[in-house]
Order: C-alpha cells, then sequence, then structure tokens
C-alpha cells in the first residue's frame, strides 16, 4: 500500500486526534500502535518515533511492542495479503501442501511480498472456520475446502 | 408476533460461506411478498454443525437447511414461508439413504449434547440486548445484585464446583475468593478471550453467539470481589466476536447493566476490550496481564497470583470466556442442578471445538464424564472416506494424543492427564491413518518454538532444539539415539521452563513417543513413513499393471511431473515430483499409491 502526501497527512492527522484522546487511558501503547497500523498498514520507524514522543517514551519500547507481536509489520504490505491458515485442524487436511503451492504460484516464500508489490504471503495461526478447512483468505475473502490445484485459478482472479 | 422465523447462522464459518448474502436475500424476497410483519430474519450465532454450514432453521417447525447458498433461499420462501412446505431436499440428513430428520432435535449431532455455555448461541440475535434478556439475560446479576450478599455469590460458584475452562482446571469459586480477600482500592476482573490454540473456536462462538452472557458474568464476579472495571482481552483474529461485544458493551451500557449505580445499587461496574495482536503467550495469564498493560506480552513467575497483584499492579481475577459464560445459569438455575452434571471431580459440561478429520466438524457442548469415542462417533458422525481412526489431540500445543485404546476414557481434567494429554482449551482434532504422528509432534513444536518469547532459555532454546531433532527425523535424517535426546529435552524444560507454555511445549512428543513409539522408530532406523506422509521418504508411483493411460493424473500435476502416451501405462518423474498427492484424487482406477 503506497499512500500519497495527502493521504499520509490525513493519516497523521487521525493518528494524532488518536493519541490525544487516549494517551491518559491505562496502558495506551497497544491501541494507539494498532490504529496506527490500520492507518498505514505498517508501522514505520517515523511512525513509531511519532507515538513514542507523544507518549513520552522510548523508541525502543514502542519497537520492542512491534517486534513481540505477529500483527505488528515493520514493513509496508502488498497489494493483497494472502493468508494460508496453518492451525492444527487445516493442518491436518493438507494446508501445508496448499500453502507450498501458493509459493511455488507466486515464486515467493511465505512472510514475504511478491517483487511486484502485488501479494503478501503470510501463514495464519487459527481462522477458526475449522469446517472449511483447508483454509485460504485473500483480502477478507475466504477460500475453503482446497486442495492445491484450486490455487492457480484463485490467484488469478488477483493477478 | 411473527409467525415464522429464520435464524441463519452468522458466526465465522457460515460467514465464510456466505451466510450473509443469504440473510440478504431472505430479507429482499420476504419484503417482495409481502411477509415483513409475519417472518423475522435473525442473524444468530454459531448453531455448531460448521460441517454443514452455511446454517439456517426455521422455526416453529424447527427445519434444519445446511449448506445453503444464496440460490436456494428463493425455493425456501416460496415454498417453506409462502405455502408452509419443508423444502425436504434441502433439509440435513445425516443418512443420504433414509432422509429422515426434518427438525434440530431429531439430528444425532444434537441428541448427546448439552448446551449450556452455548445455550444462546443460534438462538438469539447477539446484536439485541431485548433477546438476551427475553432468555432470562441480566437476571442473574440483578438477583445477585439485590438480593445476595458478595459472599453468598462467592459460595455459590464455589459449591457448583466449576472449575477453570481455559485448561487448568483451577476451582473458579476459589479464585473469586482469593481475590475478595485481597486488600485494595482498586481491584480488575479480566476475561481470557485470547483462543490461541490452533482448532480450538469455542470461546470465539460464544463471544460471537451470546456476547451478554460473558458481560454479565464479568459484572457478577466484579461484585463478587469488589472490583469496579473489567477487561476483555481478545485475540484481533476475531474481528466477528470484537464487532458483537462493542455492541453488546454498548447496549448495556445505555441500559443501566454497566456503568454507575447497576439495578439501582451502590455497585458501579464498567468493561473495556483489550485487542491482542498475534501471541500465542498471551492466552497465558500473567502475560495476558502484561499485555493489557500495552507491553511486551512476557510471563512472569507466581507467586504473586492475580489474585494478589495482577493488572496494574492490582488484584485481578481472570477467567476464560466459557467459564464466565457458565456463571450466569449456575446463579439462575442453583448450585445443586450444576452439579448433578459431570463426574465427581468435574462438574457441567465442556464445549469441544471438533475438527481435522471428521465427518462432524464443529462445535459440541457435552457432559463433563462423556467418552471420547461418544464424541467422535455418535456426535462427531466418525472418520469420512472409510479412513481408520488413529489419534485425537486435545490441549493443541500443549496437550497430547489420544490412541485408538483409549477411545473409551470419559472426559474430564483428571482423566486426560492420566492418559498423557490435557483437558485444554478444547480443541479436538481428529487424525486418521494418512496422518503422521512424528509430523504432528514436529507441527506442534514448530508452533511453541515460533511462539516461545524468549525469556528463558528453557523454553527458547530447548523447543529449538527439539524441534531440529524432529525435522532431522521427518527428512530421513534421523540418528540412533534421538529418540533418548528428545526425552532428555523434555524432561528438562517441563522442569525448568517459567510459564505455561515452555512447561508443556514437551507434551505433544512425549505422547505421541508413548502411544506411537514405532513410527518414530520407523523413520529413523527404516527411512519409512508408515502414514506415507513425509515427503522426504515418500514416493508416489503408478502401479503399471492398474493404469489404463487416461491421463488424467498428468492434466492434474502441477508441476508436470507426469507423462506418458495415451491408453499406455503413465510415469512420474520422481526429481520433479512434489509428492502432493493431487494425481492420486484424480486417478479413476486407484493406480496411484504414496509409500
Amino acid at each position: 500500500m503506497s499512500l500519497t502526501n495527502e493521504q499520509k497527512e490525513q493519516n497523521y492527522a487521525a493518528l494524532n486526534a488518536f493519541i490525544e484522546e487516549h494517551k491518559n487511558d491505562r496502558g495506551p501503547l497497544m491501541k494507539i500502535m494498532q490504529k496506527a497500523q490500520d492507518l498505514f498498514g505498517y508501522l514505520s520507524l517515523e511512525t513509531q518515533t511519532l507515538i513514542a514522543d507523544a507518549l513520552h517514551v522510548p523508541v525502543t519500547e514502542v519497537y520492542g511492542v512491534a517486534t513481540f507481536y505477529a500483527q505488528f509489520s515493520l514493513q509496508p504490505k502488498g497489494e493483497h495479503v494472502l493468508g494460508v491458515c496453518t492451525g492444527t485442524a487445516c493442518y491436518v487436511k493438507g494446508s501445508a501442501a496448499v500453502l507450498e503451492e501458493v509459493e511455488r504460484e507466486l515464486n515467493c516464500k511465505s512472510g514475504h511480498t511478491t517483487e511486484d508489490g502485488k501479494f503478501t504471503i503470510q501463514a495464519t495461526r487459527c481462522l477458526g472456520c475449522c469446517g472449511l478447512a483447508p483454509v485460504m483468505v485473500i483480502d477478507e475473502q475466504v477460500y475453503g475446502r482446497l486442495v492445491p490445484a484450486d490455487v492457480a485459478g484463485i490467484l488469478d482472479k488477483y493477478r | 408476533m411473527y409467525r415464522s422465523h429464520v435464524m441463519v447462522c452468522g458466526g465465522t464459518g457460515c460467514t465464510s460461506s456466505r451466510s450473509l448474502e443469504i440473510i440478504q436475500r431472505f430479507e429482499e424476497l420476504i419484503a417482495a411478498n409481502g411477509l415483513s410483519d409475519e417472518v423475522k430474519v435473525v442473524r444468530t450465532g454459531c448453531f455448531g454443525l460448521c460441517e454443514r454450514g452455511p446454517i439456517v432453521v426455521i422455526y416453529p417447525e424447527g427445519a434444519f437447511y445446511a449448506r445453503i447458498t444464496p440460490e436456494d433461499v428463493d425455493r425456501i420462501v416460496s415454498e417453506h414461508l409462502l405455502k408452509g412446505r419443508v423444502v425436504k431436499d434441502l433439509i440435513y440428513h445425516e443418512n443420504d439413504d433414509k432422509p429422515t430428520n426434518t427438525s434440530l432435535n431429531d439430528i444425532g449431532f444434537y441428541k448427546k449434547q448439552h448446551r449450556i455455555a452455548l445455550r444462546n448461541c443460534g438462538m438469539i440475535d447477539p446484536e439485541n440486548i431485548d433477546e438476551y434478556i427475553a432468555y432470562d439475560g441480566y437476571k442473574a446479576l440483578g438477583k445477585c445484585l439485590t438480593e445476595l450478599t458478595r459472599e453468598e455469590v462467592i459460595d455459590i460458584v464455589k459449591k457448583s464446583g466449576l472449575r477453570g475452562r481455559g485448561g487448568a482446571g483451577f476451582p473458579t469459586g476459589m479464585k473469586w475468593e482469593f481475590g475478595y480477600k485481597s486488600v485494595s482500592d482498586q481491584k480488575y476482573v479480566v476475561c481470557n478471550g485470547d483462543e490461541g490454540d490452533p482448532g480450538a473456536f469455542m470461546d470465539r462462538s460464544v463471544l460471537e453467539g451470546d456476547p451478554h452472557s460473558v458481560l454479565e458474568a464479568m459484572a457478577i464476579a466484579g461484585y463478587a470481589v469488589g472490583a469496579s472495571q473489567g477487561y476483555i482481552y481478545v485475540r484481533a483474529e476475531y474481528p466477528i466476536a470484537v464487532k458483537r461485544l462493542e455492541i453488546a458493551i454498548g447496549q448495556a451500557r445505555e441500559y443501566g447493566l454497566l456503568g454507575k449505580n447497576i439495578f439501582g445499587t451502590d455497585f458501579s461496574f464498567d468493561i473495556e476490550i483489550r485487542l491482542g495482536a498475534g501471541a500465542f503467550v498471551c492466552g497465558e495469564e500473567t502475560a495476558l496481564l502484561t499485555s493489557i498493560e500495552g507491553r511486551r506480552g512476557e510471563p512472569r513467575p507466581r507467586p504473586p497470583f492475580p489474585a494478589v497483584k495482577g493488572v496494574f499492579g492490582k488484584p485481578t481475577v481472570l477467567n476464560n470466556v466459557e467459564t464466565y459464560a457458565n456463571i450466569p445459569v449456575i446463579i439462575n438455575k442453583g448450585y445443586e442442578w450444576f452439579s448433578q452434571m459431570g463426574t465427581e471431580k468435574c462438574k457441567g459440561t465442556k464445549v469441544f471445538a471438533l475438527g481435522g478429520k471428521i465427518v462432524n466438524t464443529g462445535l459440541v457442548e457435552v457432559p463433563m464424564g462423556t467418552t471420547v469415542r461418544e464424541i467422535i462417533y455418535d456426535i462427531g458422525g466418525g472418520i469420512p472416506n472409510g479412513k481408520k481412526f488413529k489419534a485425537a489431540q486435545t490441549g493443541g500445543p500443549s496437550g497430547g494424543c489420544i490412541p485408538a485404546s483409549c477411545l473409551d476414557t470419559p472426559i474430564d481434567y483428571e482423566s486426560l492427564i492420566a492418559i498423557g494429554s490435557m483437558m485444554g482449551s478444547g480443541g479436538l482434532i481428529v487424525m486418521d491413518e494418512d496422518n503422521c504422528m512424528v509430523d504432528i509432534a514436529k507441527f506442534f513444536l514448530e508452533f511453541t518454538a515460533d511462539e516461545s518469547c524468549g525469556k528463558c532459555t528453557p523454553c527458547r532454546v530447548g523447543t529449538r532444539r527439539m524441534l531440529e531433532i524432529l525435522e532431522r527425523i521427518t527428512n530421513g535424517e534421523g540418528r540412533d539415539g534421538d529418540i533418548e535426546k528428545l526425552e532428555q529435552l523434555a524432561k528438562n524444560i517441563k522442569a525448568t521452563a517459567l510459564c505455561g507454555l515452555g512447561q508443556t511445549a514437551p507434551n505433544p512428543v512425549l505422547s505421541t513417543l508413548r502411544y506411537f513409539r514405532d513410527e518414530y522408530e520407523a523413520h529413523i532406523y527404516e527411512k519409512r513413513c508408515p502414514a506415507g506422509h513425509c515427503k522426504k521418504l515418500a514416493r508416489v508411483t503408478i502401479d503399471p499393471e492398474k493404469c489404463i493411460g487416461c491421463s488424467l493424473c498428468s492434466k492434474v500435476c502441477p508441476v508436470g511431473a507426469i507423462s506418458g502416451k495415451v491408453k499406455s501405462p503413465f510415469v512420474i518423474d520422481q526429481s520433479k515430483c512434489i509428492k502432493c498427492g493431487a494425481c492420486m484424487e484424480k486417478c479413476p482406477r486407484g493406480a496411484i499409491s504414496k509409500k
């Protein structure tokens, strides 16, 4: 997700307003970081510094939290975020083969973004729709009961 | 009054398979047919039979429609809602030969269940507080605040025998009593909704299907221990649950059921949601409390226990979602009623999320003491595709496997520990003969090694070393002595890790070693995977005797590894084959096998 300068300014204004509203809550750091990640799609060093300054904590603390939790990203994500569920129910029904097929089709490893910036591949934790196992999610759309042969056709819709 | 209610599941599973479009279509057609005053469409929580989703149940008949598509809705409206004729071919049948079930109560999946924590899931609109109130909602809170003393509330919970449903099984009433006895100017009540066990989704279903029951119970806990503030910590992966909780909290505040002077008493209590950000260790109580404070969710040694020193350094009572969901019913119906169910040491029911190689994937709630066999075969419908049962895994990455020889074990906290597994939060994943147990152990170790927070060495380094050995074994490079090394590491990690995550991380290895040691030995000494799962040890081959040369396999092969001439036997190029098994599924003659 690349932002125009105007969008960036709007996002920073929204983030500053959110910080202003919540900075006196008890333990506000994570919710502010979550808001920032929602707005920008990731936490740049610039954003982390801004949050640290506003809350009067060292940047290391913000960075420490950002790297502790899987959902905070320090890099921008691709246009489409693709997650293959690797929860147990999906795993025993063959999600590893689905993930391998995705990696092969897109020529990109899980945890990375394709060179053209189209897809970010993630091996996600359990998504909780185990009745549809094995499951893959692209953006918000869920694809269930997959076999590796289904992968190419689904990816074509987004390429 | 409406003459019919159309209940459509709005849980995560059914929403993923287009249930929102189904609701929209029902609403359009009901309006177009002028039935808006007669028929009401309700988006409910989870019905439990996720395998058959999306699910639509129409009352008063209780007609149970399964795997409905938005296109099917037209027929249901024109036949069932307009003419009063149940659309038989869309009704769920357990047995294709005998399409006899028409209503929910006739279905074997529900017969042995006893829904307490899930009582309202599928029955009410979770976004409407009035529907919760109509089912006795907030009555228990009213009773506690106006009729019972704090000590009496704790006494009822203690006598009910309710134990923590998060997995450890600590008596809830005793926990509340500790919180009550702690002296402080401020105390907190926390709900653990960080359901991190892969394949477990009961807490999510309660939060999605009946959020008010958790809010009500937290307020009751707040009254009992003397807290005025509650926090619900929910995984960020559960957007629908978070949204419904937000709505529920808003409605409860509006009705004066949260906030200042509840029921006109001097008791005030409010609840705030805190979102997790993807860290399994935060399901551990001390880590969760640290995360609520907005910090790295690292656990700390206990004591002091949270009831003495919890969130923001104040006494905190922390229970799991399912535990809370039981509380209002216990208060309303009495501890005697509750303690009749279950076994001597474990009262009440337990919700399990059935998954993996089982016919009825979904959510079931059974009395404690029900056997694993009853859950898997009578409720779960057994193993699909005529395969053989191999093991059931409970307790997720902290638990272990239950082999066929232990299927008749009655489920409770102690009996599961005795057979080397554990209750855990309630994930129950079934595996068949195609699953390799060494690989499953590796899968869980990958998970715990990845989720280890890194604070203590036994967990950070020890799980990594175990994982490396398991990787070697599944890659066909296992050595003599590996099993003994695994056992030694497991013993040391269990004895020395700081928190529950590390102390239980070796369990999947120990339990598979206990029951499936021969599979480990086959990998190490014979370089063979008995289940045919481990790719480095497997070869996919076509039996030239059986092959009819139809070429289907070569068309489905994603890597072009199969070649041959039509009407003569095909062959697989082993250097290209990725052993995905797609050809095996396509072959009409069963000529392809993986060994």
